[in-house]
């Protein structure tokens, strides 16, 4: 187990290393950002090459790359357009997502998990069915689209939710937005399950659970669905990260001031620090989150062991 | 057939989704909550920059500058003329030198006294190259200049002060311009030209998290990217102190969500009604929706550098193509009427007065098929048999309006191929092909005046080699007038000088204009007499909160 844990770890550096390349490669080639800092005037030569030159822009992008994973070895991560350091950026946007995330993936499992276990255990009658509808709509239908239909309907109509999130993002705000953002990851999970569950509830040790003459609360909980949440477990593990990447359509529309905010501002003004800044520690989270789904496989399931 | 079944249900659940976004409109607009204490709830973008005057070059940060500064002038927010702020008189015999006294007893929110000093440094540090300030050219009219901001790449600088500027007493000061420029005073209410106090120079940073200024309001706390809490300043002592408590502005990560907001009651004025809720915001606020003209012009530049473009005879394809564009049918169908049809290259806010002229342009800016046609096809056709039209995606939606003009030239030319729009992906890779002068095809281009004056529309876009001149056009006689213009000293002889300059532009036709821009608003029943200055901005200090 610690073997198997040190190889993976090992495994992460060149995947951080390749991954935070190839996002500097890409920032990069969206070209320089200092013309649009002039807005629609051409920057006077003088003026935009002290800017480069303090940017570290007129230097060549291996040393630009070099230079930039020096600092962040440093705890620096250089600063945005703003002026302000990128750590102050993420120390109010990681926060934020988090949250948004943790609701995001508490609504996701419980319900996603809790729908396909209703739909498993009635196979092909009507919650079923209605289950299965259900997860067809919300996936056909693009996040963008529910995330203005309930903005618009909960939040100006019946005045149930706040249309924005306000300063802070507490709890309550989030909510709605959660919801949108957990909507397409949780037709999955219930998809998952219900297959999963309906495969398993066939299988001879739960027929043996049956059998025994266990409470049948007992054989769904620790035998049928101890066994059946393998597959989603997987997914859950890899979508967290998706979440919090994938928050920046939900933020846009919720005015949340998260990662994804902060990523899409860096992408409008062509400012590597902010971009490759956050989506390096995404890529960690994305690490982490799959390394301790591999670790949970394990305790699930007392048949896989890592030597 | 059970699935098939199944799936039609849940088509049409679908379709009713939808349908419901769809016909998102509705006249609600519930104003629960209200805002309390006399406090304006606005809506605001992210600057893009520190918040400094010199470095300040969009209009989010401006309209804090705007806010928390007074300059020497001051636009009226009706009529667009400069008037005197802080300035008692503004002189000058021969349009050079200047003298300029100022009112005493004026103040920054910190105690200390506006004096001639306060302009100095503050115009010293923002023309000095080592500060890198993005606003550093709007100094460039005042002697010394080339001496503190060598222009060339890697020059150093070989002063730190403008020679041009020299302090008689703490209430005037003279200034020497490099050459001749009559209408100088009136750009001095430009951001860039506010003065600092000293507290801006001893500590710069503590300065930038929470700017001094000597305006109508004083900034009680800033949160960079969330949001800005401005109090009315009561010790201001100028003819403009605020008629509200303050201001508090949000950002908003999509104009959209904002005007949600405005319809749930959160917030009180947005100043930045999306496109796409265009068509319901009659119904949705009333009389509460405000569309007035501002200083922006859109104008389509052609690369006159390139081949293909830089013949004679091409001034005749491109009137030809300014013909062919149906503007009235565009910016009613496209824009909601929100842009008026451009018949010169000003804008209306500068009015008759300052310039402004209805129709100079001519018959070559109005539609005509038939003449477009054929205008193009004596001055030999498009450039290889089409054109391309070049844009940027990421802001703007410029697509929509780009698509309705090449299908305007399309249909007058008889060619579905004739015009295509070409995008680029950011605003920033867009302006680093125009100013690489890598383009070959015409390209959008828009401005928007830094101050009232028929001169910011006409020489910084198309005076030889000026800042903005994206098409790199050139022409002597058209030089020549704008340099008569700025030396003349009676200012109805100037603005005449100047439109015969704009005469010029009507037959060289470096860039067709489209269309005037509109600044538009919301707000809620809580306030009242919400205007927008020239500049598109809400004059805040004027909003009433009940």
């Amino acid at each position: 187990m610690g073997r198997y844990v040190i190889r993976r770890l090992l495994q992460m550096v060149p995947v951080f290393i390749g991954t935070t390349f190839l996002i500097f490669v890409m920032v990069y080639a969206l070209g320089d950002p200092v013309a649009a800092m002039f807005g629609d005037r051409a920057p006077d030569p003088a003026t935009a090459a002290q800017i480069r030159h303090a940017m570290y822009l007129d230097h060549s992008l291996p040393a630009q790359y070099v230079h930039y994973m020096k600092q962040i070895f440093t705890g620096n991560f250089g600063t945005a357009a703003t002026g302000q350091p990128v750590t102050e950026l993420m120390g109010s946007a990681f926060p934020v997502t988090i949250r948004l995330t943790l609701v995001a993936f508490a609504i996701e499992a419980v319900a996603g998990i809790g729908l396909g276990l209703l739909a498993g255990m009635r196979r092909g009658r009507f919650a079923d069915t209605g289950v299965l509808a259900f997860t067809l709509l919300v996936v056909a239908v693009p996040t963008f689209v529910t995330g203005y239909v309930l903005q618009y309907f909960l939040g100006v109509k019946w005045h149930v939710a706040n249309p924005a999130v306000a300063e802070g993002a507490p709890i309550g705000d989030l909510i709605l937005p959660g919801l949108v953002l957990a909507a397409v990851s949780l037709a999955y999970v219930a998809r998952l399950t219900r297959t999963s569950v309906a495969e398993n509830a066939r299988a001879d040790y739960v027929r043996t659970a049956v059998a025994k003459g266990l409470p049948k609360r007992r054989v769904v909980t620790v035998h049928l669905l101890r066994n059946s949440l393998i597959p989603v477990v997987t997914f859950l593990g890899t979508d967290i990260g998706g979440l919090m990447a994938g928050a920046v359509v939900t933020e846009r529309i919720f005015n949340i001031h998260g990662v994804g905010y902060q990523l899409y501002q860096g992408i409008l003004r062509q400012n590597p620090p902010t971009v490759v800044g956050f989506v390096t520690i995404l890529v960690i989270i994305f690490l982490a989150a799959n390394l301790l789904v591999d670790l949970l496989y394990a305790v699930l399931d007392p048949r896989i062991r890592y030597a | 057939m059970r699935g098939a079944t199944r799936v039609k249900c849940a088509v049409g659940v679908l379709a009713v989704a939808l349908v419901a976004t769809a016909c998102g409109g509705g006249s609600d607009s519930g104003s629960s909550g209200g805002s309390s204490g006399g406090i304006v709830r606005a809506s605001w973008g992210d600057p893009q920059n520190p918040l400094e005057p010199a470095d300040t070059n969009e209009v989010q940060g401006g309209k804090v500058l705007d806010m928390v500064f007074r300059g020497l002038k001051k636009y009226d927010p009706k009529t667009a003329k400069a008037e005197n702020m802080i300035a008692q008189s503004i002189t000058s015999t021969d349009a050079q030198n200047f003298d300029i006294k100022i009112k005493p007893g004026w103040k920054f929110s910190n105690g200390e006294p506006v004096t001639s000093d306060s302009f100095i440094n503050a115009w010293n540090y923002g023309a000095d190259l080592r500060n890198a300030q993005l606003n550093a050219f709007f100094f460039a009219q005042i002697d010394g200049y080339s001496q503190v901001h060598p222009d060339a790449t890697g020059a150093k600088p070989t002063a730190t002060k403008l020679s041009g500027l020299t302090k008689v007493s703490d209430t005037e000061f003279k200034v020497k311009l490099s050459q001749k420029f009559s209408l100088w005073p009136d750009t001095l209410g430009y951001a860039a030209f506010y003065p600092l106090p000293q507290a801006f120079f001893t500590d710069h940073a503590a300065w930038l998290r929470k700017p001094i200024g000597n305006g109508p309001y004083e900034i009680s706390s800033y949160t960079k990217g969330t949001g800005m809490s401005l109090r009315k300043w009561t010790g201001y002592r100028g003819p403009d102190a605020a008629v509200n408590n303050g201001v508090d502005l949000r950002v908003y990560t999509d104009n959209n969500t904002a005007y949600t907001d405005l319809q749930a009651g959160n917030i009180d004025l947005v100043d930045d009604i999306p496109a796409t809720q265009l068509r319901n915001v009659k119904s949705d606020l009333g009389s509460r929706y405000i569309n007035e003209p501002a200083g922006i012009i859109q104008t389509i530049s052609f690369p006159l550098y390139a081949a293909g473009w830089s013949s004679a005879k091409s001034a005749m394809v491109r009137q030809g193509l300014s013909m062919a564009i149906n503007r009235p049918q565009i910016t009613q169908q496209i824009f909601q009427n929100t842009r008026t049809p451009a018949s010169d290259w000003t804008s209306p806010v500068l009015g008759d007065a300052g310039g402004f002229k209805k129709g100079l342009c001519g018959q070559e800016c109005e539609y005509n098929p038939a003449k477009a046609k054929q205008l193009i096809q004596q001055g030999g056709g498009l450039p290889g048999g089409r054109i391309t039209i070049g844009y940027n995606a990421d802001t703007g939606s410029h697509k929509e309006w780009v698509d309705a003009v090449c299908n305007s030239i399309n249909n007058v030319l008889g060619n579905n191929r004739a015009c295509v729009g070409a995008p680029t992906g950011t605003f920033a890779d867009f302006r680093n092909k125009i100013t690489n002068k890598q383009m070959t095809m015409p390209f959008r281009s828009g401005w928007q005046m830094d101050y009232p004056l028929i001169q910011d529309f006409l020489q910084p876009q198309y005076y030889t080699d000026a800042s903005s001149n994206d098409s790199h056009y050139s022409n002597a006689n058209f030089d020549n007038l704008i340099n008569q213009a700025n030396a003349e000293s009676d200012n109805s002889k100037a603005i005449g000088l100047f439109q015969d300059a704009e005469r010029q532009l009507v037959k060289d036709m470096p860039a067709i204009p489209l269309w005037y821009q509109n600044g538009s608003a919301g707000y809620s029943s809580n306030i009242s007499n919400v205007t927008l200055n020239p500049f598109s901005v809400p004059v805040y200090n004027e909003i009433k909160v009940h």
